[in-house]
């Protein structure tokens, strides 16, 4: 579990958290949700300690972030980096061996070239293991990025906005994988998403945040209302009911 | 691999003739008959080339982790502000304690070398990510008001002299007794090659280093140290070579790739052929007489660089 207590964040003196609390269940897929500017990237960002905390603490499974060893939190914790244009020239699979880092220091044993295969198979990247990083389209690189941090194994998976610049066939890919890791291998992710029918179709837990705050938790079912997209994202959209499912219509 | 044995062999190559080629005649015949060829071996040839190969091998390899640790491929230590660290180093403790030992200015030269590459980071982390052409430009800009200062302050204590041999590299000066220092920057090279893939992450920015559970600070710190005494070193015993840093890890990358636990052997062995091949050939074009260094690299490094850059190229690495 990951238990955010009293964490208050202010980027040139606007405050961007207050006093968030929040506990991340362990085992299952969690969506933050909310409008532009509310917060939820910088929350990410702190749990995964790209950014010091200014007050309040952060635990994971009980350990202390900022008192815990960076080399021992990689092994418990992951966050998906972007790369940008300036790539640099590695392989596929170099980018991918990277992941194991955590674990063997470079020094890659039997198992962690097993487990680097077997997150390349499930990326679908073994055609292009040994193609450079920057020849690969944007949805490719991700896709790497994905792999390498599938390979490094941690029970704890963060995404911020991964759906950027996917069609709808490699984001429905993607969730469903995301989905997959978390039934099947008990990992737990949290992730950050701008669209909401996504977090209603493929999260267990959502965390919606406005302002700087959390405004509301719980499953999908019970957390989107008409009332909340109205009240939160200051927009009219209807929610719609099919059967269990919860849709957000965005038509006017 | 085969990029491995080329360079190797080339090495070999260029290291035998280094020892042949000089004003004074050698012939490997001669050192079946006559003693005195051992000793001008001893003292001239054998230190020339270690000299040579040593300054080669740990100049390329800091500019290819300069290049990682700011993400930029057209950096190199020497242009960018840290050869003028040095210089300015040198030059104070020359001007301060003209009768403290080598040891001394050495130190002062590696911390203002620190210095001065410090002041670089922290300029270039104000530039828009978007402009990546912006941090070479500013390096360059950086460099020259360092050594615009390194000129001034020369020429305010009557030093003007000294500048010409601490900012033009050549190796005509180097015998027995007189370059070994330049082992403790093969030996700071060789270390960083233990940190090959910490470098290297670097390499894919802060948010990835964290996440692998890199101690990005401190791994930035041990490079800049590592780039600085390096770079101090090399300026206080054969004088400056600019661009070498910037084009032995530029070829490497274009064949090799940028995984530098692979690459950094190739980039150190380049970088010494690079020189050494310079060196002789600066020996033999108008002899007896010397052309420095890095004027022939300059022309030799642009000539391959040009090549490299106008050649098709597969998507494989």
């Amino acid at each position: 579990m990951i238990s955010i207590r009293n964490v208050t964040y202010d980027i040139a003196g606007k405050p961007v958290l207050c006093d968030v609390s929040l506990d991340l269940p362990r085992h299952g897929v969690t969506a933050l949700i909310g409008p532009n500017g509310a917060g939820k990237s910088t929350l990410l960002s702190l749990v995964a300690r790209l950014m010091p905390l200014q007050s309040g603490g952060i635990d994971i499974d009980g350990q202390d972030i900022t008192t815990c060893d960076t080399g021992a939190l990689a092994r418990v914790l992951s966050i998906l980096p972007q790369i940008q244009d300036a790539a640099p020239r590695l392989t596929v699979s170099d980018l991918v061996a990277f992941g194991r880092y955590p674990h063997s220091r470079g020094r890659l044993t039997a198992e962690d070239h097993r487990i680097v295969d077997n997150s390349l198979d499930a990326f679908r990247l073994s055609d292009m293991r040994n193609r450079a990083l920057e020849t690969l389209s944007g949805g490719q690189r991700q896709n790497a990025l994905l792999a390498m941090i599938f390979a490094q194994g941690t029970d704890y998976l963060l995404l911020d906005e991964p759906l950027n610049n996917l069609d709808i066939a490699a984001a429905r890919g993607l969730m469903t994988q995301l989905r997959t890791l978390a039934d099947e291998q008990q990992r737990s992710i949290v992730i950050v998403l701008h669209d909401i029918n996504y977090a209603l179709a493929y999260a267990d837990h959502l965390v919606v945040m406005t302002e700087g705050r959390v405004a509301a938790t719980g499953s999908p079912k019970e957390v989107i209302s008409q009332d909340l997209i109205n009240r939160i994202y200051r927009t009219d959209a209807a929610v719609i009911a099919i059967g269990d499912r919860r849709l957000v219509d965005v038509g006017p | 691999m085969r990029l491995g044995l080329l360079l190797g062999g080339g090495l070999f190559v260029l290291g035998l003739l280094s020892l042949f080629v000089g004003v004074i005649p050698l012939q490997p015949v001669d050192l079946l008959r006559d003693p005195a060829a051992w000793e001008l071996l001893r003292d001239s040839r054998v230190p020339r080339t270690l000299a040579v190969v040593i300054t080669g091998g740990a100049l390329a390899v800091c500019g290819a982790l300069l290049q990682s640790m700011v993400r930029n491929r057209f950096v190199e230590p020497m242009t960018t502000g840290t050869g003028q660290g040095a210089a300015l180093g040198i030059l104070f403790a020359t001007w301060a304690a003209p009768e403290a030992g080598l040891l001394t200015k050495m130190a002062v030269a590696s911390t203002t070398a620190l210095l001065a590459s410090v002041g670089f980071l922290l300029i270039i982390q104000r530039l828009p990510p978007t402009q990546p052409l912006l941090i070479p430009l500013v390096g360059l800009i950086y460099g020259g008001v360092l050594g615009a200062g390194v000129t001034f302050i020369a020429y305010q204590g009557d030093l003007i002299q000294y500048i010409d041999v601490w900012m033009n590299g050549e190796f005509s000066g180097v015998l027995r007794g007189r370059y070994e220092l330049l082992w403790v920057a093969a030996f700071v090279a060789v270390l960083t090659y233990m940190a090959a893939d910490q470098f290297a992450i670097l390499g894919l920015g802060r948010t990835a280093s964290i996440n692998l559970g890199l101690n990005y600070e401190q791994v930035m710190i041990v490079g800049l140290l590592a780039i600085s005494v390096v770079t101090a070193l090399v300026v206080v015993t054969v004088g400056a070579i600019p661009f070498l840093g910037l084009v032995v890890p530029n070829i490497v990358a274009r064949y090799a790739g940028d995984n530098l636990r692979r690459t950094l052997p190739l980039i150190a062995s380049g970088g010494a052929a690079l020189v050494l091949a310079s060196d002789v050939i600066g020996r033999l074009l108008r002899h007896p007489f010397e052309i420095p260094v890095g004027t022939v690299m300059g022309i030799l490094g642009a000539v391959i660089f040009l090549w490299l850059l106008y050649r098709p190229r597969s998507h494989a690495l």
